[in-house]
């Protein structure tokens, strides 16, 4: 049940129409080659040790007994890393295989090839590492503090701080609604686990397949600690089966190549799920203190907010997500006086990093929270309270930066209140369970708006390169595109082939392999791929019809359209394969949108997004009071695309953004006690199944971005950030209760927590 | 050890096989078959949904020495040639497919619900996909997909 309202499709198969994946019938059939398929001659497989300690000093590694077993061809530590010992995304902070110190459980010590990954395995089990165990620092309430342990000993243990000050401090307001919320631990929990295939080659160097976001970030990260120079660093990107976010920072890519090179043979490396929960970084936990002050008709005088974050041992994207949550901490509302802090902090937990939502997330579930506190003490409804408030094109963000574009909030809310309230439910909270006939079932609804940034912020130069050819193949025009752009899932292949076609009039378009031998398109991340990769697309697709038209003197009014050179009137001027005739012609472009600027250090202020992006959700959901069981029945969401360049692939990250966000309201934490994950397997961290997920409505709206390709604005993030505080509010409107925590547990609805 | 079973309709012979393999490895390591997915290897997960003697299962969860002389029909087994099975291209225009990982093991889940139930209410289709994660979609146009399947084959009855 979809409604798109703006522009219709003009081009077969072009922007605005949703064609066939074109990866999709290799997946369907199987035949699709993800990172952990891949297979090579002489190949032997790699395996890792990580330190059952959050916190220890590393006294001696003993390699030998994994040495003597039969099928073993190499064992590294770190003193076999022949370049820069430590990587990361923003810092290179965090080991290659742990020296000196270990800063988290799962922390990789050493690695191993083997020519089966059972022994392998038993090899890494086999070395004997000698530890001093010390305390782990795993609160970070009192690791924010300056005089404490420090997990780095050559640093503080606050890794950022990003304050905001907009207007008077001191500002009072009649109304005053006050709480601290808390978000738990999320993993990106993608399906297809880290994995790929490195190759020595004859120069030297490594080539490496892998499932990753970011090839050339990936690279260079790898260079470093081989030392070798880039170009002998090549990457090509394997299948990837899921990202969000997870993908960012490197897992067993250096690992993976130093056994290659040791060994002289392909290395694979396969995480199992258990690993790759500590392979890869996780969500911000955090804590939230927020106090909003209002007139008695709801209208938003101040807000002051703490936000502190869980960076755990690494720094990973940190600061970045400290920005974001400082930046959109107050959510999509217009509020003159504002005082933010958002701190991260190293500890001894697990590192943490990017999932989708990045730092939005967490601020949304407390201001969303606040919002419907200020409701209900000023006596409005909590769609009304937030239509009173709603950020609107011309107003400042707490950052002075003016909201441009378009920024339909109040619309947003209108569309979810406007839906038909669902009828009963198919299941009943418990599921088939049968834990209920319906006796202490109770309705809820509630709502929830969110606000994200499209792209990389604060003055990073973003930017993507696009290599697109167009010549004869056979008798007819085709065009061939070539990014170094992560296809994760989100469709990325079919959306850049839609805009060649629309493009160029040609529909024969095919996607090349994406690798580091064109330049870098930036990371499949921010919601940003469709907009800058797309944009680059677009960009060297121009340079080429422009080659094209200058041979016919560069005529105004003309363009391409079903494989012709048509004027004004859409009458053939020319056919691209006379034009064309033998020759190919080819552009590489690199586009940028438009700049951002650092925050100020004191002040928060200054233009640091480039788009903003907004979701509205209405969940309802039936709650077993009895037994603190939920069952979310229905979920509408709204959301502003500026542009549906492919309206299924648009539904379908709505539809699944919603999904990880009714995650972590209900089901998803990794559970981590004194710096130990206790939960790492699906068995136990618990993501939602097709019985937990309900039918959901949308509601696309397609309000043009001028600054943007074609108007679209970023699809990715929005819908995961608002659904989580909806299907919380609807739980408290059915039950009564507090709930500052996510995930809800049934303990805390039915109030026997311990 | 060796391993004969016949596979997708043809029998195959994996040697030096371990004990400790699953049949999942040996399809996706040992047979070329790396269409059944791994994404758990603990059978929470049904990505590598597989048929055994007609019975779909966990082939993580199956040693391989278990599948010796029986009858194994994986997502590769089930279109010919350029011809698709009904679901693959229901999965297909439905725009169930995002990354695709849990693809193949809800295709084979989903052929196996159909032949068993060809007009499945919406809480039977919840009930039978219950086991296949999938963390792209949501879900809702893995319904749609399965809705359109079973239309289809109803139209063709």
């Amino acid at each position: 049940m979809t409604a798109h309202l703006g522009l219709a499709a003009k081009v077969e198969a072009g922007v605005g129409s949703s064609p066939a994946r074109p990866d999709g019938r290799l997946k369907v059939t199987g035949e699709f080659a993800f990172s952990s398929d891949l297979w090579a001659d002489q190949m032997v497989w790699g395996a890792t040790l990580r330190s059952p300690h959050p916190r220890a000093r590393i006294v001696g590694i003993d390699v030998g007994p994994a040495l003597a077993i039969a099928g073993v061809r190499a064992v590294l530590t770190h003193e076999d890393v022949p370049g820069r010992k430590v990587y990361g995304l923003e810092i290179a902070d965090q080991p290659v295989l742990a020296f000196d110190e270990i800063r988290y459980q799962g922390e990789a010590v050493a690695i191993v090839a083997a020519d089966h990954p059972e022994t392998a395995a038993r090899a890494a089990a086999a070395i004997r590492v000698e530890y001093e165990v010390l305390p782990p620092i795993t609160d970070p309430e009192a690791a924010v503090l300056p005089d404490g342990p420090r997990v780095h000993a050559d640093r503080p243990n606050l890794l950022r701080h990003v304050p905001i000050r907009r207007g008077d401090p001191d500002v009072s307001a009649p109304v005053v609604v006050s709480g601290v919320y808390d978000v738990g631990m999320q993993d990106q929990a993608f399906l297809g686990p880290e994995s790929g295939l490195a190759v020595p080659a004859d120069d030297g160097g490594v080539d490496l397949y892998v499932a990753t976001q970011w090839l050339h970030s990936d690279q260079g990260q790898v260079a470093e600690s081989l030392g070798l120079p880039p170009d002998k660093v090549r990457f090509t990107l394997a299948g990837v089966g899921g990202a969000f976010g997870g993908r960012e920072d490197l897992s067993m890519q250096i690992h993976a190549c130093l056994l290659a090179l040791r060994t002289g043979r392909p290395v694979k490396m396969v995480y199992g799920r258990e690993e790759s929960f500590f392979g890869h970084v996780h969500r911000h936990p955090a804590r939230l203190w927020y106090e909003h002050g209002a007139d008695e008709d709801g209208r938003l005088v101040y807000v002051k907010a703490r936000i502190l974050l869980d960076g755990g041992a690494y720094a990973s994207s940190s600061p970045a997500v400290a920005a974001n949550a400082a930046t959109l901490g107050i959510g999509p509302y217009d509020v003159p006086n504002v005082v933010m802090d958002a701190e991260v902090v190293y500890s001894n937990n697990p590192p943490c990093g990017a999932m989708r939502g990045f730092g939005a997330v967490q601020a949304c579930f407390a201001y969303e929270s606040q919002m419907d506190r200020l409701a209900e003490a000023v006596g409005v409804d909590p769609v009304e309270v937030r239509v009173r408030n709603a950020l609107k094109v011309g107003d400042l963000m707490p950052t002075g930066q003016v909201v441009e574009g378009a920024a339909p909030v109040a619309e947003l809310l209108r569309l979810v209140q406007g839906r038909p309230a669902p009828g009963p439910a198919d299941l009943l909270p418990g599921g088939t369970a049968n834990t209920t006939r319906g006796e202490g079932v109770v309705r809820g609804v509630g709502y929830g708006i969110g606000i994200k940034n499209v792209g990389f912020s604060e003055g990073f130069d973003d930017y993507s390169t696009a290599r697109v050819r167009l010549e004869l193949v056979g008798d007819r025009p085709a065009v061939l595109v070539h990014t170094a752009a992560a296809e994760v899932g989100q469709g990325l292949v079919t959306v850049l082939a839609q805009i060649a076609r629309t493009e160029l009039g040609v529909s024969q378009v095919t996607i090349a392999p994406a690798d580091t031998s064109v330049g870098s398109a930036g990371s499949s991340s921010a919601s940003r791929q469709t907009y800058v990769t797309g944009g680059a697309v677009k960009a060297a697709c121009e340079a080429v019809r422009e080659r094209l038209l200058a041979r016919l003197g560069g005529g105004q009014g003309l363009r391409l359209a079903d494989e012709r050179v048509v004027d004004a009137t859409g009458a053939q001027v020319a056919s691209l394969a006379d034009l064309l005739g033998g020759e190919a012609l080819e552009e590489t472009v690199e586009w940028r949108h438009k700049p951002t600027h650092p925050l100020h250090p004191e002040t928060g202020q200054g233009d640091a997004h480039v788009q903003y992006a907004f979701a509205a959700h209405r969940a309802t959901v039936d709650v077993d009071v009895e037994l603190g069981l939920v069952r979310v029945v229905e979920i509408a969401t709204a959301q502003d695309v500026g542009k549906a360049v492919n309206p299924k692939a648009v539904e379908g990250q709505i539809q699944g953004g919603t999904a990880q966000g009714l995650g972590l309201a209900l089901l998803e934490e990794i559970q981590v006690v004194d710096g130990v994950v206790r939960n790492p397997s699906f068995t136990d961290y618990l993501i939602p199944t097709i019985m937990d997920m309900p039918p959901m409505s949308l509601d696309i709206l397609e309000l043009a971005d001028p600054d943007a390709p074609y108007g679209l604005r970023g699809v990715g993030e929005p819908p995961t950030i608002s659904s989580t505080p909806a299907v919380v509010a609807a739980i408290r409107a059915a039950t009564g209760t507090a709930l500052t925590r996510v995930p809800v547990r049934p303990e805390h609805i039915t109030g026997t927590a311990c | 050890m060796r391993v004969t079973c016949k596979i997708n309709g043809v029998e195959r012979t994996a040697d030096d096989v371990w004990e400790g393999e699953s049949l999942l490895y040996v399809l996706r390591e040992r047979l070329g078959l790396p269409g059944s997915k791994n994404a758990c290897e603990q059978g929470e997960c049904g990505s590598c949904t597989v048929y055994l003697d007609g019975l779909a299962v966990c082939a993580c969860l199956v040693a391989a020495g278990q599948a010796a002389g029986r009858d194994v029909v994986t997502v590769e087994g089930l279109s010919e040639g350029d011809d698709l099975d009904p679901v693959q291209s229901a999965f297909l225009r439905a725009g169930a497919v995002q990354c695709g990982f849990c693809t193949p093991g809800l295709i084979v889940s989903v052929h196996d619900l159909l032949a068993r139930t060809p007009e499945p209410s919406d809480p039977e289709i919840r009930e039978a996909l219950a086991g296949n994660l999938c963390r792209c979609t949501g879900y809702e146009k893995i319904m749609d997909a399965v809705r359109l399947a079973a239309a289809e084959a109803g139209e063709r009855r």
